[in-house]
Order: structure tokens, then sequence, then C-alpha cells
């Protein structure tokens, strides 16, 4: 038997995007493959080796019954688990419906919505299953998931940031776009991770990476309306690919 | 062997994006039932659209498949910007198109080397074939990297790009920026010609689609951003009339809407793209297929990969032509102001024609959107694909004949993601 640590990637309610990621690893995918055996990948492999696996990569939310019978026996099978992506962390941007009626979503999209087994709410892998670590962002940040893999077989824990996008963004030494031009940017309560990507753009960032440890998010309202943004505009910048995220969710944010 | 009762099934299709089975009925030699199902559960994009800002659809629905983002970005684009009545500049229009080249380099390497040339070889995934045949392997995984170095340098990542927006982009590069990204598609280039002579040599087995082909038609380049629409039966409308021919219905054996044209099964993707565009291919390009004897038209879907791979020598070509001609744009974005109309917009995914509709009203917000991704269009070729490939098979051992089920699948790569119309559905045994 071979001692090589196994790792295994799995699927949820997604866009796959996340676990696109570790095949856009180019430079890395064959050397990571050297070291770490990977046992099961269905969007790369047709061969499935059976469990337990020492890492399982775990993208999406869970929407169906059997989604929710599926995470327990990964759970059970994996000696770390780590939630990949924003649906995986915060449901997705299809939580949206935990806000809504999902069965009037349903019969808007489909003409036969009885044909559909779905639950109510788009819920994160960490309501269902103890998760050791959790990587942001919609879609999770290439250098982020490589260092967590590394950190992995070194025996030490990742090295996964909780302040905000603010500081990455004066490390990499972007001018504020809010404080110079007026963008309206959601950077100080945005969990750090993405290396400050969309400010490097010129664009506010707009919270993909879900909200950070503590966000002073009253303090950020008055300067978005200052800068242009109307409340159903704040509203809707909240409510995007972390909705469902406590800190983010629409009851907290009209409070004073 | 074709006397018997067959009943052959695959629970999870691998190398595939999203998730998908396959249910193959033999009764003594009739194939009974050919099924692609597609059990990704539904994220109701189409439903959350509705009340977001005129603005936000292109960020949103990319969001609705990881592997080509930027053609939920553009075709999303599109509609929005001929609802409200705006045209790009033409150097906007190019970065656009330039942008786009990116994701094709990116997401017809991904599907080539790492889903689907391990068909062709008999290996499991492309790490298993990178033992065997590692130059290969690196030589893919490059010409990958140059799409996806684009993607970065133009839209600050690769996956879920951020700098695209109604009317171009939030900022334009500086040329400087290109010339590295100019130096791996050079490179590129060079490995996907000298990659097309090595995948000229696998083994295709015979199968024909018989159906309507549907591109998007442009009348000066090969399409890709934009285009009107046409046939292989000389068909020709433009986006705002997609749906007066293409009907979506929802079938109850099936996990995806089936779309006709005209009530006729039809394929949209590499091959029709190919085959009603050739003319307009770069030199290099039609020079390359000439060498992998490909023709002028292919419908072969086990050929897809050379077609595939023609198509990645032009968009690098392609790219390089737009990079060379690059001036930093006077503006990054035209100004867009909402307008209370319907605006239809397509543009060519990867894997097919992609259309969207919106509805905007009056107060700037969306009301009603739709979304009719490639794969659903494609459901239908597909599964009278395997019914062929299955009839013309049957004598096959069930474990060879699911193999080749499977792989006539991933042909058509099927972007099963494309969640926002697919439904799930229980396996039914038998």
């Amino acid at each position: 038997m071979t001692t090589t640590p196994t790792l295994a990637v799995w699927k949820f309610t997604s866009c796959d995007g996340c676990q696109l990621t570790l095949l856009d690893c180019e430079d890395e995918l064959l050397a990571l493959a050297g070291q770490i055996r990977i046992a099961h990948f269905t969007e790369a492999s047709s061969a499935a080796e059976p469990g337990p696996y020492d890492v399982s990569l775990v993208e999406g939310s869970v929407t169906t019954p059997e989604e929710l019978r599926r995470i327990t026996e990964i759970r059970e099978q994996s000696r770390i688990l780590v939630a990949i992506g924003a649906c995986a962390t915060h449901g997705g941007i299809q939580a949206l419906r935990n806000f809504a009626d999902t069965a009037e979503f349903t019969s808007a999209v489909y003409a036969s919505p009885e044909y559909i087994d779905t639950l109510a709410t788009s819920t994160p892998i960490s309501d269902h299953v103890p998760v050791d670590y959790e990587l942001r962002g919609c879609p999770i940040d290439r250098r982020q998931l490589l260092d967590t893999l590394c950190a992995f077989l070194a025996g030490r824990a990742p090295d996964i940031p909780n302040t905000s996008v603010c500081t990455e963004c004066k490390r990499r030494g972007t001018t504020c776009v809010t404080v110079a031009e007026g963008i309206p940017c959601l950077g100080p309560v945005t969990q750090a991770g993405c290396g400050a990507l969309c400010p490097a753009y010129h664009r506010g960032c707009f919270g993909c990476f879900g909200p950070m440890a503590e966000p002073n998010i009253h303090a950020l309202l008055p300067i978005l309306r200052v800068n242009g943004m109307s409340v159903d505009d704040v509203d809707r910048v909240f409510a995007t690919y972390a909705a469902a995220a406590p800190e983010f969710a629409e009851p907290r944010r009209d409070q004073p | 062997m074709t006397s018997r009762s067959r009943y052959l099934k695959v629970e999870s299709l691998a190398r595939v994006e999203g998730e998908g089975a396959l249910r193959i009925v033999v009764d003594r030699g009739v194939v009974e039932a050919a099924e692609l199902h597609i059990y990704e559960p539904p994220r109701f994009f189409e439903a959350l659209l509705r009340g977001r800002a005129y603005t936000e659809p292109p960020d949103i629905t990319s969001r609705i498949c990881g592997i080509c983002p930027v053609a939920y970005q553009v075709s999303a684009c599109n509609a929005l910007e001929q609802a409200c009545g705006v045209e790009l500049d033409p150097p906007l229009i190019d970065l656009r198109r330039l942008l786009y080249c990116g994701e094709w380099i990116a997401s017809h390497c991904l599907h080539m080397f790492l889903l689907h040339i391990p068909d062709f070889l008999g290996y499991p995934d492309a790490v298993a074939l990178a033992r065997a045949e590692p130059g290969l392997v690196e030589q893919g995984l490059s010409m990958k990297k140059a799409g996806n170095t684009l993607l970065e340098v133009l839209g600050g990542r690769a996956i879920h790009p951020v700098n695209v927006k109604l009317g171009g982009f939030y900022s334009v590069p500086d040329p400087r920026d290109l010339a590295p990204v100019a130096e791996r598609l050079r490179a590129g280039l060079d490995a996907a010609v000298r990659t097309a002579r090595q995948i000229a040599r696998f083994d295709f087995p015979d199968a024909e689609l018989d159906c309507e082909l549907l591109a998007a038609d442009h009348p000066e380049r090969y399409p890709i951003e934009t285009g009107e629409i046409h046939t292989s039966s000389g068909m020709r409308f433009p986006a705002a009339e997609f749906t007066r021919h293409v009907v979506e219905r929802q079938g109850r054996h099936s996990t995806a809407l089936y779309a006709t044209l005209d009530g006729r099964r039809y394929a949209t993707g590499p091959l029709a793209r190919y085959t009603l565009n050739f003319p307009q291919l770069s030199a290099t390009a039609r020079q390359v297929a000439n060498e992998i004897g490909l023709g002028s038209a292919c419908r072969n879907p086990f050929r897809s990969i050379l077609v595939r791979l023609v198509e990645v020598v032009y968009a690098m070509e392609e790219a390089l032509t737009l990079i060379a001609g690059y001036r930093r744009p006077l503006r990054p974005a035209v100004p867009v102001r909402s307008r209370a109309r319907t605006g239809h917009g397509v543009s060519e995914a990867p894997r097919g024609l992609l259309y969207h509709r919106y509805d905007i009203g009056v107060d700037g917000l969306v009301s009603a959107a739709e979304i009719i991704p490639p794969t659903s269009q494609n459901q239908a070729a597909m599964e009278e694909d395997l019914r062929r490939v299955v009839a013309a098979n049957l004598d096959l051992s069930d474990a060879t004949l699911t193999a080749l089920c499977e792989r006539t699948i991933r042909n058509h790569d099927p972007c099963i993601s494309c969640s926002a119309h697919f439904l799930t559905l229980d396996m039914v045994g038998r």
C-alpha cells in the first residue's frame, strides 16, 4: 500500500468553477498529483477509489434531499473537509431563494414544477456537518487553494486571512477607489483572499468572498449612500454571492 | 448477443462539467431508450434575476457556468445593450472579442487535454495519461494557460472575470500588459499546430450527426462574440427572432428542457460553427484543418476534438492579431442608460450558441429573463447520437458499449451545470 495522501473533490449545487480552479493550476497540477493522489474527482477522472480520504474539497451548497444524505457520508469518509467557494461557505447566489418563495421560483422557471425535487433553502456545508476549513470566494482564489493543499502536505494549518479586502488593497498599492473617486466598495467589510482584485480593475468590491470576521457594516452604509447607492442598491449588493451570510442578510442592515 | 435485453446505466458521468447520467435500454436488438439524464439541481437563475438592476445580469449569469463565464457575460451584455440601444466603440468590440478568445482557448484546451484525450488513449484521466505521455499533457496545459493568462490580464481572473461591464470594461489594459500574453499565445499557437498532427492520428469511430446545424453568423469574422443566426438548411434570423424558431419543452423522462428548431432536432457547437463558417477561418487554421484531413465540413462528433483544435489555432491567431492592432481605447466603456425595453443577445460559447433575453422595466430593473444554453439545445441531438452509436455497436460487450456511450456524450462537451434550465430526476430502474 502506498502512503501517498488521498484527495477527493465533491460537487454539490454549484457552477463547477471552484473545482475547476484545481484544473486551472496548469503549472502545479502534475507536480501536485505526484504528492497527493486524486482518488475521487468526477469532473476530471473516470476512475474513483473508495474512501476514506485524507482531504475532501467540497464545492457547492446543499439544495436537495439527496445532497443532505451525501454530505454526511462524505464527512464520515474524510479526515479533513474543506468547503470551497461561496456556495459551500454561504449557500451561493442560489441562496436568494431563502428569502423568496421557492415554489414560485420553480414555477417561474419550469412549465411542470411538479417534476422538481428541491429544498426550499440553499445552505452552506457547515450547516450540516463540521467543516475543518473554509475557502471563500466566487470563485475561490487559486493561490489560496494551492497554499491550503501545500499546508496539508506540510502538516500545518492553512493560512487563511480573516481581515478585510482593504488590507490587501493597501499591500497591493492600489489607490482607494472610494476615497479617490467615490466608487462604492464593499472592501471594508469583505473577507480578504482575492488579492483585492476588483479595485485593481477600477471597480468597487462586490463582496464575493463574503463578510470578514465582525464586519462593521453600519459604518459603511452611509459611505455607500454618499457615493450614490440607493437603499435598494445597497440591499442588492449585499444580497448577491453571500446573500445568506447572517452579517450580509437584510434585517441586520436596516438596524440603526 | 443482440437477441437479449440489455440495460446499461452510467450513474454519474465523469469528465463533463456538472452532474449527468446515462440510461440505455436495448430490447431484442432494438434501442428502446437512449437518454442523457441531467440531475444537476436547479438554481433558478431566471427567477432570481427578476428585480435585479439592468446592469447586474453579466456578473450574475456568469455564475451559471464555471467553464464558460465569459459566454454568459457577453450574451447578457449583448441583450442588455440591444435593449438600451447602445453600440460599443469599435476598439471595445475588439477587446471583448479578445477576452472571449481567451475563454475559447482555455475551455477548448480543458476539454481536449483534460477531459477528452484520455478517451482516445484509454486512460481514466489526464494525470494517468501524463505518466505515459507527459509531453502531450504538458503541451496541453501550457496552451490552456495561454488562454487563462489572457482571461486574467483582461478580465482579472479566469473564472468569473470581474472586469466585464455593460458597455465595455471597468478598465482597459495598457498595451504593455498584453505583451507577455502575446508571447504565451505565440508559443501556444506553435504547440497547437504540433499537437494537431498528434491528435489527427487517433482512432475516430464512425458516427454522423444527421440533424440541422445552427451557429452564429457574422459578415466579417468567424462567429465568437456576437452575430445573427444561420442554419445548415439556409435559415437566417437575428437574435431577436430566436424564440420564434427555437422552442423549449419540458419532458418527464428527461432532466433538461429540450429545444427544437421549428419543431426539428438540431445541433449547435463546434461542428455546427465549423461547418457553417469554414471560409471565415484564418489561412493558418484552414491549412491545419486540411493537413489533418478535416475538410470544410465535419459532422462526426468523435472528430469534434479536431475541430476544437482548429478553433484553438484560430482563436490564438485571432487574439494575436487583436493584440497587435490594440491601442488603448479613449474610454473603457460606453455609458448605458436603461430603457424599458426587451433585449435579445447571442454569442458562441465554446460549446455552442447561448441565447439571453431580458425585459427591463421603467424602474431599470429586470422584470423577466430567459436563458437558453447550448446543452439544452443539443440535448435531443446528443440523445439521437447516443441512440445511433448504440444501434451501430450492439455486438460490443456491456462494458465496452457503456464506455462508448460515455465517449459519445463527452464528444459534445456538455456543460451540464448550466442548470438555469435543468431539473432533477429520479433514476428509473428496469
